[in-house]
């Protein structure tokens, strides 16, 4: 076989392989709509969930998904772009910085079941706290931190050194080429693995089970204050996420419309996924034209 | 640093009147050793260099032109293993010293390298991002180093209307004018220069060559390069490097037209490297 030949295989192989990719994707995506657009209606999105009635919503589920997200991303992302800072610019080669790259592996690759169950025990248990949304984020922040980390500081590496040394022969400091040079340089790749992070938070459930919980309070969306016990700002309340929801409305199964809640919810929370991809991808852009100055 | 450094230069009026009327050195180089780990890449060279000239080093690829170049800033601190032993004094400490404030150094020793790296920035912030860390914050002062940088690097009436572009819409040569003048726009007292021009087209050079002959009257100079024509043109002295040893360092007409040792002579005849 010759080179050429070879070479048309290989592409050949190549665009099979995306081919199939894209059309199991495509299948999923179509799928999950067939099945759950006709059950999306005002109605679902705007009415709180029943526990034995047909007719339920998914108000409540909808908003918890975004606000774990949210309280997440704002514990996940300074830390982790932090640890990857440190672990790209100033940890020196060596066994300590072998052993934290170890952990952070290991870390990454535990099944959320475990950080669900490691969760209930830290930030349910030994708190004292109960079901709450902070410690539904604190175990999401376990399970996505290694991530985080891990793609920062691979951002950072694939910043080119010419940069870093045109920055600091300039009389610049370290710290300060950090802030205004690297990280802006590294910025979509890190906004790439914050958006993945944030993915795995839309469609985590095990996780979430034993911390934030299967129930959601009477809220008041007119109530503000978050540290009041019907308002949904509330950081110390149970909350049942939209994949949660969907698990246990499956298992569960007490309602009569189970086949059009699951879906119904399975569809907002696909289309949720991707406005919220859609959109972060947009507002990097954005940021990204005005610290680079290109148009 | 910058007035541990200017008590120094007081110090130096009491020396008696015949030396100060001699040619004045910049930075002298004793015995300098520079090693990536077990390898020494710079074997103990010794030289002085001259305040208001332009330096020029010279020799085949791989001899340590840049090693010696990137320890005079020590940007060689940058690489894991790299040490230098013996002394560089610049206005009377030795720079390798640990306790030197490799920060303010950099700003009075500045670098352009090979290849151009602008900031993903735009035009006026590439020469902003030093200015404004070191201080200087008046929009109008600003403005002014700017155009006064770019016209000394001969960007000015290029740029003059897209300052607020991106630097990477430049051209190559372009790009490496525009870090030549972020680099002087910082009002360094030695520019070291790692062959600025290998990425360059002829009539970018010739812009190059003639910014860092005019530059000479406000700084020290020291210039890598490969181009023979480029180092007798431009350079006062000459340095040929060969293996990390110091071969020959004398004025440039001396080594062009009567070097005093037969590797030289070979060298810049294009008999090998
Ligand atoms: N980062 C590094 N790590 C290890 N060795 C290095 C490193 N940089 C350079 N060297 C070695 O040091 C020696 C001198 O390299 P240097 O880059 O100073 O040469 P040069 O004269 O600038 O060559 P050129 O003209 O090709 O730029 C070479 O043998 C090179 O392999
Ligand atoms: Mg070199």
């Amino acid at each position: 076989m010759n080179s050429k030949t070879a070479d048309r295989l290989a592409t050949g192989v190549f665009i099979t392989i995306a081919i199939m990719i894209t059309a199991i994707l495509a299948g999923l995506f179509f799928y999950i709509f067939v099945n759950g657009f006709k059950y999306i209606s005002f109605d679902f999105l705007t009415t709180p969930s029943s526990n034995v009635r047909a007719g339920g919503g998914i108000r409540d589920q909808l908003f918890n998904s975004f606000y774990i997200l949210l309280i997440t991303m704002l514990i996940t992302v300074p830390i982790g772009v932090g640890g990857g800072i440190y672990m790209a610019e100033y940890a020196k080669p060596g066994k300590i910085t072998d052993l934290i790259r170890t952990c952070i592996e290991v870390l990454s690759s535990l099944p959320s079941i475990v950080i669900g169950m490691f969760g209930l025990l830290v930030f349910v248990n030994t708190t004292g706290w109960g079901y709450t949304i902070l410690g539904g984020a604190l175990a999401l922040t376990v399970f996505n931190l290694p991530t985080m980390v891990r793609t920062t500081e691979d951002a950072i590496r694939a910043v080119p050194q010419d940069l870093k040394e045109a920055s600091l022969a300039l009389g610049i400091t370290h710290w300060h080429t950090i802030k205004t040079v690297i990280l802006p340089t590294a910025f979509p790749a890190i906004l790439t693995g914050a958006i993945l992070a944030a993915g795995r938070v839309f469609g985590e459930a095990a996780a979430l089970l034993f911390t934030a919980g299967l129930s959601t309070p009477r809220l008041d969306y007119t109530n503000w204050n978050p540290f009041s016990e019907q308002s949904p700002l509330n950081i110390f309340r149970p909350a049942e996420t939209l994949a949660v929801h969907i698990w246990s409305v499956n298992t569960q199964g007490l309602i009569p419309d189970v086949e059009a809640v699951s879906s119904g919810s399975a569809a907002v929370l696909v289309i949720s996924v991707l406005i919220f991809n859609l959109a972060a991808r947009w507002i990097g852009r954005i940021i990204h034209k005005r610290i680079t100055a290109t148009k | 640093m910058v007035t541990a450094l200017k008590e120094r230069t007081t110090m130096e009026a009491t020396v008696p009147v015949q030396q100060i009327n001699r040619q004045e050195n910049i930075l002298s180089i004793n015995n300098l050793e520079i090693f990536y780990g077990e390898n020494r890449a710079v074997n103990g060279i010794s030289m002085e260099i001259e305040k208001n000239a332009v330096t020029a080093l010279i020799g085949p690829s791989g001899c340590g032109k840049s090693t010696f170049l990137r320890s005079i800033n020590r940007m060689n601190d940058l690489i894991p293993g790299a040490f230098a032993k013996g002394e560089i004094i610049y206005e009377g400490l030795n720079i390798l010293a640990e306790n030197i404030n490799v920060v303010a150094l950099r700003k009075e020793i500045g670098m352009v390298f090979q290849r151009p790296n602008p900031f993903p920035k735009s035009i006026y912030e590439n020469i902003t991002h030093a200015l404004k860390f070191a201080g200087i914050k008046k929009k109008s002062q600003l403005d002014e180093i700017v155009e006064e940088s770019l016209r000394k690097a001969a960007l000015w009436d290029e740029v003059k209307d897209r300052l607020e572009k991106s630097a990477f819409s430049l051209s190559g040569g372009q790009q490496q004018r525009l870090c030549i003048a972020r680099t002087i726009a910082m009002k360094p007292t030695v520019i070291l220069l790692d062959e600025p021009s290998s990425a360059l087209d002829p009539i970018s050079n010739a812009k190059v060559e003639d910014l860092i002959v005019d530059l000479k009257k406000d700084y020290s100079i020291i210039i890598v390069t490969h181009n023979m024509q480029q180092a007798s043109r431009i350079s006062d002295k000459t340095a040929f490097f060969l293996n990390g040893d110091l071969i020959e360092y004398d004025h440039t007409e001396k080594i062009f037209t009567n070097p005093s040792v037969q590797k030289t002579e070979e060298y810049i005849s294009g008999r090998f490297g």
